[in-house]
């Protein structure tokens, strides 16, 4: 059954798979769901129209949120602040295992103890996660050695000044390798300039000059073919 | 560069790490203010949010199980803040956001010439969105919050999560409706 049967203005419920749209254009689906969305994107050209809306919606959520106010520099001290306001439970506590840990093997054992206990770890979200966290690593160092031969930079932190270039926000598969996206970053003349932002979003310079629209929408239309992409949005700013 | 879980901070911070607290806090602080921002619509109210909710994970780290992601449980812990104050601010003061919400543009030149571009009455629209639904619109696409997640953060059913997503889409339909766009349902 295609969108367009399924869920018209008659009122009628939308299917599973419309449902898991705004998910998908997030690629927070699992692999499975994701090539049930594909199949049916592929198959039904109204449910494809109606995806271009959501990835609209998400372009416009991130760029909203990119815009919105950060909060204050010295936000850190203020947490600190209150932290040492607390009543001086945490710190006794922290006394008695250090104290613990300083006398061998028993304090190791009640230290390696009051880590575990009673914890139940969510493997699949750590590994997820971790994941995540090693393609951030690794497309770092592809900045690092692209921007910073130096210098320091960490990966979250906006490593160059918007200027007059042109930018688009991209979003790597996340079973890319950081040579198949540095090998793409090079084949078509793209540097990494900014991220990662929410949802692991990269800022990518396409071109070092203000390009009209059209233009960057046909650099995105040839760029959202390559395997590395997850996802790939003109950036508003 | 993210070297070190978030679990690994957690367990760290249990134990009063104040280094790993600062590094926890340092990775979220950015997230979990807009996340709250989005909500309460006051950047005051946002940056004090944003230092009460670390406060609680200093605190509370010690009874964290892991059953859910590091992320979830502060979003989850932001989330309750965030409606805490909405439920606090004065009446006048919603009064006025409401105002704002739905002001009416129609004759304003400037919404003339935003409604040749799709993108910025998009924006319009996102914005002009109920605290229920700039909530689940943002933990999808700005957070990246699966289902999974988000009905942890929300605390309603996975179901429930996806349905709700598609009524925040169509209640978009219905103000982009009004902007005199019309893109189908929903």
């Amino acid at each position: 059954m295609n969108a367009a049967n399924n869920n018209t203005a008659n009122g009628r419920e939308p299917s599973e798979i419309e449902l898991l749209l705004p998910w998908y254009a997030a690629g927070t689906l699992d692999l499975s769901e994701s090539a049930e969305v594909e199949a049916a994107l592929a198959r039904d050209p109204e449910l494809a129209r109606r995806f271009e809306w959501v990835r609209a919606e998400f372009a416009q959520e991130l760029s909203i949120n990119e815009e919105a106010a950060s909060p204050p520099d010295n936000d850190v001290k203020a947490l600190f602040a209150k932290i040492d306001a607390l009543p001086a439970r945490r710190s006794a506590a922290s006394a008695v295992v250090s104290a613990m840990a300083s006398s061998g093997f028993v304090g190791r054992i009640a230290e390696y103890l009051a880590v575990l206990s009673p914890r139940t770890v969510a493997w699949s979200a750590m590994a997820a996660a971790l994941a995540i966290v090693l393609q951030a690593g690794l497309i770092a160092g592809i900045m690092f050695k692209e921007r910073n031969p130096g210098g320091y930079d960490t990966a979250s932190t906006p490593t160059s000044a918007r200027g007059d270039g042109s930018d688009v926000l991209i979003r790597f598969q996340p079973q890319a390798s950081a040579a198949d996206i540095s090998n793409f970053l090079a084949a078509n003349k793209l540097s990494i300039v900014a991220g990662p932002s929410g949802g692991q979003l990269y800022r990518v310079q396409v071109a070092t000059t203000k390009l009209a629209k059209p233009e960057l929408t046909d650099i995105v239309k040839r760029l959202q073919g390559d395997k590395v992409i997850g996802f790939i949005a003109i950036s508003e700013q | 560069m993210q070297t070190t879980s978030d679990e690994a901070l957690i367990a760290k911070i249990a134990k009063g790490d104040r280094a790993a607290m600062e590094a926890l806090f340092t990775r979220y602080r950015v997230r979990v203010f807009r996340f709250v921002l989005r909500m309460v619509r006051n950047e005051a109210i946002a940056e004090e949010l944003n230092s009460d909710v670390f406060l609680d994970v200093w605190r509370q780290a010690g009874t964290f199980e892991g059953r859910s992601a590091v992320s979830t449980w502060i979003f989850s812990i932001a989330r309750f803040k965030a409606l805490t104050a909405l439920q606090r601010r004065p009446e006048a003061e919603l009064d006025d956001e409401r105002a704002d919400a739905i002001e009416d543009d129609a004759d304003d030149p400037e919404v003339a010439l935003a409604k040749k571009d799709k993108a910025a009455v998009l924006r319009q629209c996102l914005v002009k969105l109920s605290a229920e639904h700039r909530e689940i619109v943002n933990l999808v696409y700005y957070q990246h919050k699966s289902v999974e997640e988000v009905s942890a953060i929300v605390g309603i059913p996975e179901a429930t999560v996806k349905t709700r997503m598609f009524y925040a889409r169509k209640k978009l339909s219905e103000l982009l409706a009004e902007l005199g766009i019309e893109r189908g349902w929903p």
